[in-house]
C-alpha cells in the first residue's frame, strides 16, 4: 500500500487511541457529568449544582469511609513493604545461584497467575469459622470452640490485602535494588563504612524508586479494592469502592456516586503523579 | 624488611575446583608505583581484591606496613581502591563522595571540607563539588574516584584497570597524569592491567602473571630487555620466536643459519628470538653478516615506522624499518630483501620454563 505517511500513521494510532477514548475518556467525562446532577427518585435529572459533592462533606460515613479506605491501604502498604523489603533484599544481596533466586522469585509472582478472586477467597476459607486457623487452634487446644473473631474486620482485610498485592511491592524493590552495581557497596566498605551504615547511606537510598513504586502500587490498588470487603471485610471492613458499588445499584443514587468516584480518582492521582515526579527526581543518577 | 609496606605470604585463591591465584609470594616497597600484569584470567584482579579485602585467600596471608590484616574487613583495611567502573555514588554530588570516606573517620566537618577541595584541586576539578556524578564526562568521573580514593591518604592505593573505560587519547594522558600523581601524593600504588604499554609507561616495576602464578618481576626495562620466557617475549613487545638448537656458536631461524653470541645464551635452550626493532632491513642482495634472506609479504605502515613481514620461506618474521631510513620509498611486496641480526641482540628460552 501506498498511503501517505499522515495517513499511515492514524491508521497505526487509531485503535489504541479510539480505545482510550471509547473507554476512558468518554466514561470519565460522563462521571463528570453525572456527579453535578441531582437525584430525583427513581432516577436523576440533569443539572449543574455542587450538591452531591457537599453532601459527601457534609454525612460523615462517607469521609469516614474514606478515611478507614486509606488507613487500610496504608496499612497493606506498609506491612507489604516490611515483608517484602526483607525479602527482595535477600534475594538480590544473599542468594548466590541465580536458579534458586528466580525459584524464590517466582514464588512470590506465580500467584499473579490465579484469579484474584480465588487468592481473597482463599483467606475466608483459612479464616471463617469452619477454616483452617479455627481448626488448627481447636486441634490445638488453645480454643474450645470455632471464633467468629478472625473474619469480617478490617485485620482480615488487611491481611487479604496484603497477601494479594504484596507481589507489586516485591518487584519494583526485586528491579532496583538488582540494578546496584556490586562495586558501590565494595567502594563503601573500602571507604570505612560497616555493612549498617552501608546500607543505610547507599543500599536504601538507591532502592528508594522501588519502595516508591511498589508503595504507590500497593495502596491505589489496594485502595480502589472492593471485593475483598464482600470477601472478608464485612461492614467493619466497607470500602470506598463498596459505597460507590452501592450508589450505582441498591440506592440508586448515580450522581452521588460519580461524584465519589471522582473524589476518589483525585486521590489516586495525586500519589500516582507526586510518585512520579519522585522518580523523575531520581532519573539519571543511574547513567 | 621495613621499607616493604605490603608482603604477600604465599596467598592462594580457589573458587571451586578452579584455581584464581596460586601460592603466590610478592613484596611491595613503600612509594612503589607496581604493576600487576597479565591477560585475563590470569588471577592479577583476584590477587588486588584479595589485598583490599574483597576476597578472602584461601591460604597463605597478607601483610599490611607490619600487621596481619588478612582476616579483618575491607573497611578496617588502611588501603583504599580506584575501581574499574569508578563505583561513584549516584545519589551523591562529587564533594559528599569524596568527603564519603572521611567522615566515618569521624573527620571534623569543616576539616572535610577543607580536605575534599585540596584533593579536587589537585585533580583538577576543584569547580565540580557540587556536580552529580551523571554531569561529569568519563576522564571527569575518574578523576573524582581517584580523590576519593586518595583522600583518606591510605598506605596502598590499588587500582583495578583504572584506564580501561577510557578511549585512546584520554587513556595516555590519564596514564602521564597518574604517574605525576604518583609521585606528587608519595603513596604506594599498585595496578591491575592487561596493557602492557601501560604496564611499560606507568610503573617502577611490572609483576607479570599467568595461570595464577608470577612468572617474571622486574623493572619493565629488564622485562622488556630480558623477558624470562618466550610468553612473556611475546606479551611484552613484539617478538620474533623460532625454535631452534645451538650448534657451533649458530642457531636456525627458519632453516637459515644465524650466529649468536654464547656467552648470553642460556643453558639448554631451544627456542630463539629477536625483535623487529633490533634488527635492521637491507633492500636488494646486501651484503653483511649475519643475514636472512627473504621477500616482502606485507608492509604495515605505522607513521614513524613501517613494521615489515618478510617470508624466509620457511616462516616470516617482522622488521621494523624507521621511516627515517626509507629515503627510497617503502620497500614494496614481493621485493627481494635481507635482514641483519647483530649476534648480541638475538634472547634465547628454554621453553619448558615457560609452561
Amino acid at each position: 500500500m501506498n498511503l501517505p505517511p499522515r495517513i499511515r500513521k492514524a491508521l497505526v494510532l487509531s485503535p489504541p487511541l479510539i480505545w482510550v477514548v471509547l473507554f476512558m475518556f468518554v466514561p470519565y467525562t460522563i462521571l463528570f457529568v453525572f456527579s453535578f446532577w441531582v437525584q430525583q427518585y427513581p432516577t436523576f435529572a440533569p443539572a449543574f449544582q455542587m450538591g452531591n459533592y457537599v453532601e459527601l462533606f457534609r454525612d460523615p460515613q462517607y469521609l469516614q469511609t474514606l478515611g478507614r479506605t486509606i488507613k487500610i491501604a496504608a496499612l497493606v502498604s506498609v506491612f507489604s513493604l516490611l515483608l517484602a523489603y526483607p525479602y527482595a533484599y535477600f534475594l538480590v544481596f544473599k542468594v548466590r545461584r541465580p536458579g534458586i533466586r528466580l525459584a524464590l522469585y517466582m514464588a512470590v509472582v506465580a500467584p499473579l497467575w490465579v484469579s484474584y478472586l480465588l487468592r481473597a477467597y482463599t483467606w475466608k476459607t483459612i479464616l471463617g469459622t469452619t477454616g483452617i486457623l479455627n481448626s488448627f487452634l481447636i486441634s490445638t487446644g488453645i480454643l474450645t470452640e470455632p471464633s467468629p473473631v478472625f473474619l469480617y474486620n478490617q485485620v482480615a482485610m488487611v491481611l487479604t490485602l496484603t497477601y494479594v498485592f504484596i507481589p507489586f511491592m516485591v518487584m519494583p524493590i526485586y528491579a532496583a535494588l538488582e540494578k546496584i552495581p556490586p562495586s558501590l557497596l565494595e567502594a563503601s566498605a573500602d571507604l570505612g563504612m560497616g555493612r549498617t551504615a552501608s546500607f543505610v547511606r547507599i543500599t536504601f537510598p538507591l532502592s528508594l524508586t522501588g519502595v516508591v513504586a511498589g508503595f504507590t502500587m500497593t495502596f491505589c490498588l489496594a485502595f480502589g479494592d472492593f471485593i475483598a470487603a464482600y470477601l472478608v471485610g464485612g461492614p467493619d471492613g466497607m470500602m470506598i469502592s463498596n459505597v460507590i458499588a452501592t450508589q450505582f445499584g441498591a440506592s440508586l443514587n448515580w450522581p452521588l456516586g460519580s461524584a465519589l468516584a471522582l473524589v476518589m480518582l483525585m486521590i489516586v492521582l495525586t500519589i500516582i503523579s507526586a510518585s512520579d515526579r519522585f522518580e523523575r527526581l531520581g532519573q539519571g543518577k543511574f547513567a | 624488611m621495613m621499607s616493604d609496606i605490603i608482603r604477600l605470604d604465599r596467598l592462594s585463591k580457589h573458587f571451586g575446583s578452579v584455581i584464581g591465584v596460586d601460592d603466590v609470594s610478592l613484596n611491595v616497597r613503600k612509594g612503589e608505583f607496581l604493576t600487576l600484569l597479565g591477560p585475563s584470567g590470569c588471577g592479577k584482579s583476584t590477587l588486588l581484591r584479595m589485598i583490599g579485602g574483597f576476597e578472602d585467600p584461601t591460604a597463605g596471608r597478607v601483610w599490611l606496613d607490619g600487621e596481619d590484616v588478612t582476616d579483618l574487613s575491607p573497611n578496617r583495611r588502611a588501603v583504599n581502591m580506584l575501581f574499574q567502573d569508578y563505583a561513584l555514588f549516584p545519589h551523591m554530588t562529587v564533594g559528599r563522595n569524596v568527603g564519603y570516606g572521611l567522615k566515618v573517620a569521624g573527620v571534623p566537618r569543616r576539616e572535610v571540607e577543607a580536605k575534599v577541595r585540596d584533593v579536587l584541586d589537585l585533580v583538577g576539578l576543584g569547580d565540580k563539588i557540587n556536580a552529580a556524578p551523571h554531569e561529569l564526562s568519563g576522564g571527569q568521573r575518574q578523576r573524582v574516584a581517584l580523590a576519593r580514593a586518595i583522600v583518606r591518604r591510605p598506605k596502598v592505593l590499588l587500582l583495578d584497570e583504572p584506564l580501561s573505560a577510557l578511549d585512546a587519547n584520554l587513556r595516555e594522558a590519564m596514564q602521564v597524569e597518574l604517574r605525576h600523581l604518583h609521585q606528587k601524593v608519595g603513596l604506594t600504588f599498585i595496578m591491575v592491567t592487561h596493557d602492557q604499554t601501560e604496564a611499560l609507561t606507568m610503573s617502577d616495576r611490572v609483576v607479570v602473571m599467568r595461570n595464577g602464578q608470577i612468572v617474571q618481576d622486574g623493572a619493565p626495562q629488564s622485562l622488556y630487555d630480558m623477558p624470562a620466557n618466550p610468553y612473556i617475549a611475546d606479551f611484552i613487545g613484539t617478538t620474533n620466536l623460532f625454535s631452534s638448537r645451538l650448534v657451533d656458536g649458530r642457531v636456525a631461524c627458519h632453516g637459515q643459519p644465524l650466529r649468536v653470541n654464547p656467552t648470553k645464551i642460556r643453558q639448554g635452550a631451544d627456542t630463539f628470538g629477536f625483535r623487529p626493532e633490533k634488527a635492521r632491513l637491507h633492500r636488494g642482495d646486501a651484503q653483511a653478516d649475519n643475514l636472512l634472506r627473504g621477500t616482502v609479504c606485507e608492509v604495515l605502515y605505522h607513521g614513524s615506522i613501517a613494521r615489515i613481514i618478510v617470508d624466509l620461506t620457511g616462516g616470516t618474521v617482522l622488521v621494523d624499518l624507521p621511516i627515517s631510513d626509507a629515503s627510497a620509498g617503502l620497500p614494496a611486496i614481493g621485493e627481494l630483501v635481507a635482514v641483519e641480526i647483530e649476534p648480541h641482540k638475538i634472547m634465547s628460552f628454554v621453553a619448558e620454563a615457560a609452561a
